[in-house]
């Protein structure tokens, strides 16, 4: 208990504590001294060494596993830009990525609060500002929103809030500054300029029409009404400015990111928001995610290992081949693991394809290559605990998905970067990059189905992604393992196997 | 489309699976991570004297050699040196000496024929171009040169207007350089002023209308602010991200590895074993000297291994557990002995032999691998300030590779040696070592390059540095 409070006093703090203090405390606190340094025990779950004592028999949480969030302040991300410059869609995207990552995100949209209070949007009147039953409104909308920030990132373990609104005027990010401050919070601003008319209009009709606003209009008044409601936000528009607005910390992103403005980055998250918002773009493109064929191993039933296609395997990398042609797109990039099944499966596509260690199939550790009847009867205490929660759970001398996340991010990120691309990879692996691109919890992930044999094409669209399923009709054995109903490290074989596939 | 199946073999030293016949489609040598450059890339510096420029040229360069983009710079000035005569004063430099112009034309020009020569013949990625570039007539030349040879540019600039970092940069490398040799201190300084007023009457910065269409970063007053245009590639997109983690603020960083460990006693490697009696002596000691360096603000990482963490609890102080700093994966070796390696596996032992940077253990890893995996570390290291990292002989290696400049051969040979702290502290352009044997005694499980590396060589041959242990 005392421990953590010692991580935590310096959470607290101003990052000040000096070695001499740290030291003092842990002095106080309990029997760490150099003479006889505190035992430690290995979490079984996570296979991360602890130090004793313990309470209740658990190892205490108390050491820092290096999670992305660095932070120890939570960060108040704050959007600035008129309508239609994408805030809402960068807040989305990378709230989407803190996530994954690791980082509890969460985001505000003030609008969405405005909706609730006025049910119904009648026209940009509302939006005038000289119309002072509408400024009080919004006031108290974006009030409501820093409030459910403060419980967000104060009382509900969040450690990043995005909040989503206009904020154009120094006066309104003057305000936000000083609740942060009060608050313990770090701000980073991050603007959208943008005067291109076709990206503009581009962003209207992507989301906007679409808008509840907009329901009973049609195309040609929602246009209209939309331009006149950015009107009344133009003349008293401030935007970050080099001098005045100097000691903040803010990314200024121009024309979609041609060009960027990057100030006072205080800290490492907001030093990766920074090189994330950098890599992101809104070409259309789309990303096509695929296993490898069936292999040997599979057949048999195997978790792991390194083994060649079976003979339906190669018969869906022919085909696979003939769907990408198919497919007719300009400068496909491939990408493969460094396993056999992989490339093999690559080859057959007849593009340059680059292998990637970072999407090796996840390590299954001292259970590599073992079927899962065999994993109960060696480890059945192992089998259990994955079972209870398959996400964090780390195979002894293994990896966790937890891990795979980690190693899969520069993945991400050059996904991010590049344009139409076809990642042929393993299930585990696909799992985790599929949950990224669907906005996937922690808890759905290892769950979610990515069958052998098919092809999922993400395509960008509005906020999201859109998904199509491609089985390319050759059979393969189903790998899929649901959770079982009984978790309990006693349950008995019959029970942990229930779900277990079908297999050789 | 052909169907004949193309059979994959297995390269036995990296353990990568390329296609037998020479598939078209297989272009790359295989590495953990694609290389994504295809064009060479020119970076250009910009700015007046004493902005920066080498030292982010050389810290660049170092970064992207480690990451294993092959890369090198051409400092401009070291061509002048070369060519004139010992340095007399800042006249040198005047925009009227026509003389002096002449030649440091000439010596941009040889330079930029040596990157020609570095990307064509000598399989250079990036070529980093250090010289002040503060004309847009110079800066034309490049963009040229470049576009005539297929090559992409990337400009950095880095702005300052605040006379104390001047100052600091004038005395740290300046002064000691070959042109002020026998200078007064002083007179250097009033020297060298005159010499940026030099520059300054013709200095045209990167402007935003201008140069829209070029690549570029704008560094201000030491980071504190960055304006970043048209990031084109991969490549641009890693250095950007680079060089916004980067500082100056003075700060040291302290490298050792785990205390002693009951498998470093016998001989075996890899494992998760715990601290033996001397290694807990060690940690003792390591609390003792981290207390004596009065460090405000510390920082410990560990890896995952519970003998780095043991070693860690005896300092006192809160600490990170990162998993990227792991020992190397030995795959089916660890936990072995030399010997045993030697018995089960003497090709393979050999192959490690014969490139022990690339040599990947069957379902292990390479030093190449561990290269990638402590990349982020890296860059967290660029961020901190004064940390402490706990870590093992690998990962130890790896690090003190990147901040010492040393290369993929030497790297899997540098010595980290246990109970040994070393003490990093970047200075000028460089990084100032430090060893502190804590004085705890401890096997040695440094083993050299034996002399025979072919896969025929008899066992006693294999074994003849194999370090001694129980």
């Amino acid at each position: 208990m005392r421990d953590h409070l010692l991580a935590v006093r310096s959470e607290k703090a101003p990052c000040q504590t000096t070695i001499a203090e740290a030291i003092m405390s842990s002095r106080e606190v309990g029997p760490s001294n150099s003479a006889s340094p505190r035992e430690l025990t290995q979490n079984p779950l996570k296979k991360i060494w602890m130090p004793l004592p313990c309470k209740n028999g658990l190892p205490e949480k108390h050491i820092s596993q290096r999670k992305v969030c660095m932070t120890n302040c939570p960060t108040l991300i704050v959007t600035v830009g008129l309508p239609a410059r994408g805030k809402t869609y960068i807040s989305k995207k990378l709230t989407r990525y803190l996530n994954w990552i690791g980082v509890p995100t969460r985001e505000f949209n003030v609008g969405q609060y405005r909706r609730e209070c006025v049910k119904i949007y009648k026209s940009f009147e509302f939006f005038r500002p000289d119309n002072e039953e509408g400024l009080k409104i919004r006031q108290q909308c974006a009030s409501a929103a820093l409030n459910d920030v403060r419980q967000y990132l104060a009382d509900e373990g969040g450690q990043v809030a995005v909040f989503d609104a206009t904020n154009t005027t120094r006066e309104r990010r003057q305000t936000i500054t000083a609740f942060a401050e009060q608050n313990g919070f770090k701000v980073f601003f991050v603007e959208s300029v943008c005067e291109d008319p076709v990206v503009i209009a581009e962003n209207i009709v992507q989301v906007k029409l679409g808008s509840p606003d907009y329901m009973n209009c049609n195309t040609e008044e929602a246009m209209e009404d939309f331009k006149k409601r950015i009107e009344c936000y133009e003349n008293s528009y401030e935007t970050l400015d080099e001098v005045w607005d100097r000691h903040l910390s803010y990314i200024k992103i121009i024309d979609v990111g041609r060009r960027y403005l990057v100030n006072q980055v205080q800290d490492h998250i907001q030093s990766r928001i920074v090189y994330y918002l950098m890599n992101i773009h809104i070409t259309p493109r789309s990303i096509y995610l695929c296993r490898h064929g069936e292999s040997d191993l599979n057949v048999k039933g195997c978790i792991g290992g390194d083994s060649g296609l079976s003979p339906r395997g190669r018969e869906f990398a022919k085909y696979l081949g003939k769907f990408i042609e198919s497919q007719d797109i300009s400068d496909l990039k491939v990408w493969t693991s460094q396993m056999k099944r992989t490339i093999q499966t690559a080859e057959a596509v007849s593009v340059p394809y680059e292998q990637w260690k970072a999407l090796n199939e996840i390590d299954a550790g001292v259970c590599e290559e073992m079927m899962y009847e065999e994993i109960q009867q060696h480890y059945p205490l192992e089998f259990a605990l994955r079972d209870q929660d398959k996400y964090r759970y780390r195979y002894p001398k293994g990896e966790s998905y937890e891990d795979l996340v980690q190693r899969l991010e520069p993945v991400i990120m050059e996904l991010e970067r590049q344009e139409n691309v076809l990642v042929i990879c393993h299930q585990a692996v696909m799992r985790c990059l599929l949950a990224y691109f669907l906005d996937k919890t922690a808890e759905e992930l290892p769950y979610l189905k990515c069958p052998l044999h098919t092809v999922l094409k993400l395509t960008p669209v509005a906020y999201g992604c859109k998904v199509e399923s491609i089985f390319l009709n050759v059979d393969a054995v189903n790998t899929h393992r649901d959770r079982p109903e009984n978790v309990n490290i006693h349950r008995t074989t019959e029970d942990a196997l229930q779900t277990v596939p079908a297999h050789l | 489309m052909s169907h004949k199946e193309t059979k994959l073999t297995q390269n036995p030293l990296e353990k990568i699976w390329i296609p037998s016949l020479s598939s078209k489609l297989y272009q790359r040598r295989g590495s953990s991570v694609p290389q994504f450059t295809n064009s060479p890339t020119m970076i250009v510096m910009v700015g007046l004297p004493a902005r920066g420029k080498t030292y982010i040229s050389k810290k660049l360069t170092r970064y992207l050699n480690w990451i294993g983009v092959p890369t090198k710079v051409f400092n401009v000035g070291q061509y002048r040196r070369d060519a004139t005569q010992s340095y007399k004063s800042y006249k040198f430099f005047r925009p009227d000496n026509q003389e002096a112009m002449k030649i440091r034309k000439d010596c941009a020009n040889a330079a930029l024929k040596d990157v020609c020569v570095y990307f064509n013949q000598e399989q250079g990625q990036v070529a980093v171009f250090d010289a002040t570039n503060t004309t847009t007539e110079r800066r034309e030349v490049i963009l040229t040169f470049a576009k005539e040879n297929g090559y992409k540019v990337f400009f950095i600039e880095s702005l300052c207007d605040d006379p104390e970092i001047i100052a600091e940069n004038i005395k740290q490398v300046k002064l000691s350089s070959p042109d002020y040799e026998g200078y007064d201190a002083e007179d250097a300084v009033t020297d060298f002023l005159k010499r940026i007023d030099c520059y300054k009457m013709t200095y045209v910065p990167l402007d935003d209308d201008n140069d829209r269409s070029l690549s570029y970063i704008k560094i201000f007053n030491v980071g504190s602010r960055y304006l970043v245009n048209r990031v084109q590639d991969h490549i641009q997109s890693r250095i950007v991200y680079y060089l916004m983690n980067i500082h100056v603020t003075p700060r040291s960083i302290y490298l050792t590895r785990h205390g002693e460990s009951e498998l470093n006693l016998v001989g075996r490697i890899g494992g998760d074993s715990g601290l033996s009696p001397r290694g807990n002596k060690f940690a003792s000691a390591l609390s003792g000297y981290m207390r004596s360096q009065c460090i405000r603000d510390l920082k410990v990482w560990t890896s995952h291994m519970k003998r780095t963490i043991q070693t860690a609890e005896a300092v006192g102080v809160p600490y990170e557990q990162w998993k990227a700093l792991n020992e190397i994966d030995a795959g089916v070796c660890e936990e072995m002995t030399y010997e045993e390696i030697q018995g089960r596996y003497p090709e393979e032992f050999a192959l490690r032999d014969q490139n022990k940077y690339r040599y990947r253990y069957p379902k292990g890893e390479s030093y190449e691998d561990l290269v990638q995996r402590l990349e982020p570390v890296i860059m967290e290291l660029e961020r901190q300030e004064n940390v402490l990292v706990v870590c093992h002989q690998a990962v130890m290696r790896c690090l003190l590779a990147y901040f010492l400049d040393k290369s993929a051969a030497e790297l899997p040979y540098l010595k980290c040696p246990l109970h040994t702290v070393l003490k990093l502290t970047p200075i000028a352009y460089g990084c100032r070592v430090e060893s502190i044997f804590l004085n705890i005694e401890a096997v040695n499980t440094h083993r050299d390059k034996p002399v025979n590396v072919d896969v025929d060589r008899a066992p006693r041959e294999a074994l003849l540095t194999v370090p001694d242990h129980t």
